[in-house]
């Protein structure tokens, strides 16, 4: 009985730790050796070595795709942050209409790209929306047509998705301050110290877990990118604006291509890991050191 | 008491032989509009003969979700009874075995279909190295038509081209004239329906075989293919700012509506006219694009997959026999814009431009001028379709040259194999 | 001092105001289009409002056309969602809860090794193991039902689940939670007692999210769940992506909007637990 209480933690969270390890690494094991055999229309498990990186690496289309991926995340990150800091900051400021307004910055996050999709590409259209809308407002030299602009294209990705997803970035950061002791906050306050500058440099940096739990979620949300590209740029014009998800469902898919898909894969899986993990250890270690 | 319990007993165990009916668990995407309609007169059949029909609808991406389905259902083992797959797909799944074996050939052989549809649609439709039927062909769609506002042409003095150059000097005209001369719709496979219109236009059919069937290196880098991107070239310099990204049917619109004059579009386009009310031969154009007899084709079908139950095996046998039928043939086609893919089928009530796409049909197969869509996927394999694509959209969005992108496209096909 | 207060106010709502500007314009291209006519849509302007309201499209988009097998429709496919979001929803935040608490507030050997884990796993690709479940669902035999989704949805939201609790419970003293271990509490009790009561705003955020992943999702639905089995955004999809006919884009808005809401229900409901300084006090120690 002392046993079972003493390793009672360890117990509850072994079934999710076993379905872990399944469905998660063990799939990804599995999707790491189909990447290393011929695999085409159905996976088929002769072995054939790292060709398939090999051939994935020669593709002018994955290059385009990973150099997007690194560009979008980026700038999803810090602009979805930013804009979740600024607006639960404000909003946590006792406003009135504060259901009213979170309820408006987090919808978006409620609808199915594809069709959202659909609006944001009239409304980026030169031709349609915005640019159009503004000529006809007089302004003639108005350009705003990146969305055509094989160049400037994943940007546009980058707008409709951070519409999309800085509402939730909000939520949880407002979520975090909330948590936050009034009492820490009176006695700065009686310090003297400028909302601002109280803002700055104590309830952020009392945020670091909140600021992972973002940067996690981000992340994920940006390699799964697959609807928001579709349906705005369908990865055009050209390629200019294809990302890994999109890639490996087509290659997968639309392309009978299953074994270089797997390898576009991993190499996703690995890339991004190889910047996160230091990241989220370091995280974990300066808890540890802070306790 | 004893013998009744003993014979309640005894008749327990006889295993249930009695069956419902034919059943089919069938995999489309044709899930709303014009096709829904046009499938639900198969599901009507079906029932009719007392079959059961489990539907399976997945749009998107062009058939991409609708694969992954499919593969996930093949890979655990319960693959559907039919699924809508066509072209060089087809044998693919054969080479996996997935197929085999080829349950509905004995209703082909005993309904005569070599004898009912031409024999390059029978060859797509056969497996185990064409020797037996293993998919269903449902239609036969054009790829290759100009769709024009008959109002702007008029009053511009144009002429349907009958070849590239007459078509640029009539879309000079037009963009002297201030209209948009190339209703455009920038997404990949419409960047690729335009390309393999045009190549089978200025390169002429054996060309296109050549280079889009038997993947002939030469041909694919070779100065026809420059010609056939330099004409790419100027039909983008006829397309609007805003046509990147632009779904087809607001292409057509834009011909509607005479604020373009020419859109190349397969023939479903002509649902959009019809949708507005507007006639063919009176409001609008239906014409193929400047070629010598040619003729691009797509033949959607269903394919049979290897199932178990006789439930299933009798549905696949109905199925089959149904989707050949002379009235399905029919009706069908009259909701979906193409033509029949059985030859017998009378066009007496299709429309206009159906006419002329079933007469077009016969003559091009004389010429030798009928050949199988790449980009609608009835001449090569994903793979290689899809590498030839993105070339095509590459060049046709930026400033790549001719020579570069022929160089790209035989590198590309190359590296796809 | 009240002018400096009103002129930072006045800024505040107009930085407030102008996003509010940049989130709702695509919803209004949405509303005005789903209530025009589809000659309207072709002609005309994005941005101009319909010449009357005109509610067909919702409830085409609702409940079809009227012409039986040949249309999707919304209504059919709700119930279907429901069944599946909800349990994986609870299921996965209840693991998660106590995952969370698990790993922070009884540190035992590789717990942090554990969590990284599962962060770590929430990196992959779904497009990557869509194969490898089916067939693992395959053999299970749970691979055409619900169940087998409600699976799925639970176990990728684990990821999820853990950090968001994991995350707001390290940061919760452990004061209290020592001085109740040394009264005798057990596991569970410090779990229900102690824990649970001010985890409201963290069980508010992870339901956000939960929800909208698992209503939203479409990968997992459409390859693990067939013809009438399938869940919303599966039929919205089929709705919406007509291959090679027309497209009718007022209906489409119309049921993007209605797809939408019981997520949007959630949210607004939500906002009103979002209570400020539920947690002063009691735990900040």
């Amino acid at each position: 009985m002392d046993w079972l209480k003493k390793n009672l933690p360890k117990i509850v969270v072994a079934p999710s730790f076993a379905v872990l390890l399944w469905f998660v690494y063990g799939f990804i094991a599995w999707t790491f050796y189909v990447s290393l055999t011929k695999s085409k229309l159905l996976p088929n498990y002769e072995f054939w070595g790292i060709h398939q990186y090999i051939r994935l690496w020669q593709m002018p289309r994955w290059h385009i795709a990973v150099e997007n991926l690194f560009i979008f995340t980026t700038l999803f990150i810090i602009l979805c942050i930013f804009i979740g800091v600024v607006l639960s900051i404000f909003l946590d400021q006792k406003i009135r209409s504060e259901g009213f307004l979170k309820t408006i910055y987090l919808y978006p996050m409620a609808l199915s790209f594809i069709v959202t999709g659909t609006a944001w590409k009239w409304i980026l259209n030169p031709t349609m929306g915005i640019e159009k809308f503004v000529h006809q407002l007089g302004f003639e030299s108005f350009q705003f047509d990146w969305l055509v602009t094989p160049g400037m294209s994943i940007y546009t990705i980058v707008i409709a998705g951070v519409w999309q997803s800085s509402g939730f970035i909000m939520a949880i950061f407002l979520a975090g301050l909330r948590s936050i002791d009034d009492e820490v906050i009176k006695a700065a306050k009686v310090d003297g110290a400028s909302t601002l500058s109280i803002y700055l440099k104590i309830v952020l940096p009392m945020m670091r877990p909140v600021f992972m739990s973002a940067v996690v979620i981000l992340v994920h949300l940006s390699i799964k990118s697959y609807d928001l590209v579709i349906a705005l740029t369908a990865g055009g014009p050209g390629i200019s604006s294809d990302m890994p998800a999109v890639f490996m469902t087509k290659m997968a898919f639309g392309r009978s291509e299953i074994g270089l898909a797997s390898a576009s894969a991993i190499m996703m899986f690995a890339t991004v890991s190889a910047i996160i993990v230091p990241y989220l250890y370091s995280e974990l270690r300066r808890e540890q050191d802070a306790k | 008491m004893k013998k009744i319990l003993v014979a309640i007993f005894a008749i327990s165990l006889v295993p249930n032989i009695s069956f419902a009916g034919p059943k089919a668990e069938v995999l489309h995407w044709w899930t709303s509009g014009g096709e829904a309609k046009a499938l639900s007169v198969l599901k009507a059949d079906f029932a009719d003969k007392g079959g059961e029909w489990t539907d399976m609808p997945v749009a998107g991406g062009g058939g991409d979700a609708a694969m992954q389905t499919l593969k996930a259902r093949i890979v655990a083992g319960d693959a559907p009874a039919a699924a809508q797959v066509k072209g060089p797909a087809i044998q693919e799944y054969d080479d996996q075995g997935v197929i085999k074996p080829y349950n509905i050939d004995a209703v082909a052989k005993a309904e005569g279909w070599d004898k009912l549809v031409s024999k390059q649609v029978a060859q797509h439709m056969k497996c185990n190295n064409f020797t037996q039927y293993c998919a269903a062909p449902v239609n036969i769609h054009r790829i290759d038509w100009f769709w024009a506002n008959k109002s702007v042409l008029d009053s511009n003095g144009i002429k349907m081209p009958t070849n590239w150059n007459e078509f640029n000097a009539a879309a000079d005209k037009l963009q002297a004239a201030g209209i948009i001369p190339f209703a455009h719709g920038g997404q990949p496979w419409q960047d690729a329906t335009v390309f393999e219109a045009v190549a089978l236009g200025i390169g002429g059919n054996d060309f296109y075989k050549k280079a889009f069937i038997d993947l002939d290196q030469k041909a694919l880098s070779g100065s026809t293919m420059v010609k056939v991107f330099d004409q790419m070239r100027k039909l983008k310099s006829y397309t609007d700012a805003g046509s990147p990204g632009r779904d087809w049917n607001v292409a057509t619109g834009m011909v509607m509506d005479g604020k373009a004059a020419f859109q190349i579009m397969g023939d479903w386009a002509k649902g959009e006219f019809s949708a507005k009310g507007l006639k063919p031969g009176k409001d609008y154009y239906c014409s193929p694009t400047p070629s010598n007899s040619g003729y691009l084709y797509n033949v959607d079908s269903f394919v049979f997959y290897n199932v178990k139950g006789a439930d299933k095996l009798e549905g696949q046998k109905l199925l089959a026999s149904l989707i050949m039928g002379k009235n399905f043939q029919k009706v069908f086609n009259m909701y979906k814009g193409s033509i029949p893919a059985r030859l017998d089928v009378s066009m007496a009530d299709f429309d206009d431009c159906a006419k002329k796409s079933n007469a077009d049909l016969n003559a091009a197969s004389k010429a030798g001028g009928l050949m199988p869509s790449y980009a609608h996927g009835m001449a090569l394999k994903g793979a290689q379709s899809g590498a030839i694509t993105d070339v095509v959209t590459e060049h046709f969005n930026s400033n790549m040259s001719s020579k570069d992108a022929a160089k790209k496209l035989a590198a590309a096909v190359k590296a796809s194999l | 001092m009240p002018n400096k207060k009103n002129l930072s106010r006045v800024f505040l709502f107009l930085i407030l105001g102008l996003f509010v500007f940049y989130y709702i314009t695509p919803l209004y291209v949405m509303i005005v289009t789903s209530l025009k006519t589809m000659n309207e849509i072709r002609d005309g302007n994005l941005f101009s409002l319909p010449n009357t309201i005109n509610f067909d499209a919702w409830k085409i988009a609702w409940a079809g056309r009227g012409e039986g097998t040949s249309d999707t429709y919304l209504k059919p496919y709700f119930w279907n969602s429901l069944k599946i979001t909800i349990p994986a929803l609870l299921i996965s935040t209840l693991l998660g809860a106590i995952n969370g608490y698990a790993l922070t507030k009884w540190k035992f050997r590789g717990a942090n090794l554990i969590f990284l884990l599962f962060l770590f796993g929430t990196f992959i690709p779904y497009q990557a193991i869509l194969l490898p479940m089916a067939r693992t669902l395959g053999f299970l035999g749970i691979s055409n039902s619900p169940i087998g989704l409600i699976l799925v949805h639970t176990v990728y939201g684990l990821g999820f689940t853990t950090l968001f609790f994991r995350n707001y419970y390290v940061s919760i003293s452990d004061e209290i939670i020592k001085a109740a271990k040394v009264d005798g509490a057990g596991f569970f009790k410090i779990f229900f007692t102690i824990l649970l009561p001010v985890s409201l705003p963290i069980l508010v955020v992870t339901i956000i999210f939960q929800f909208t992943q698992i209503w939203n999702d479409f990968l997992f639905g459409v390859t693990f769940s067939f013809g009438e089995h399938a869940p919303l955004q599966v039929a919205l999809n089929n709705m919406v992506l007509t291959s090679a006919s027309v497209k009718y884009y007022n209906v489409d808005m119309a049921a993007a909007i209605m797809a939408g809401l019981p997520t949007l229900i959630i949210y607004i409901l939500a906002g009103n637990y979002f209570i400020k300084g539920l947690t002063a006090g009691s735990v900040k120690g």
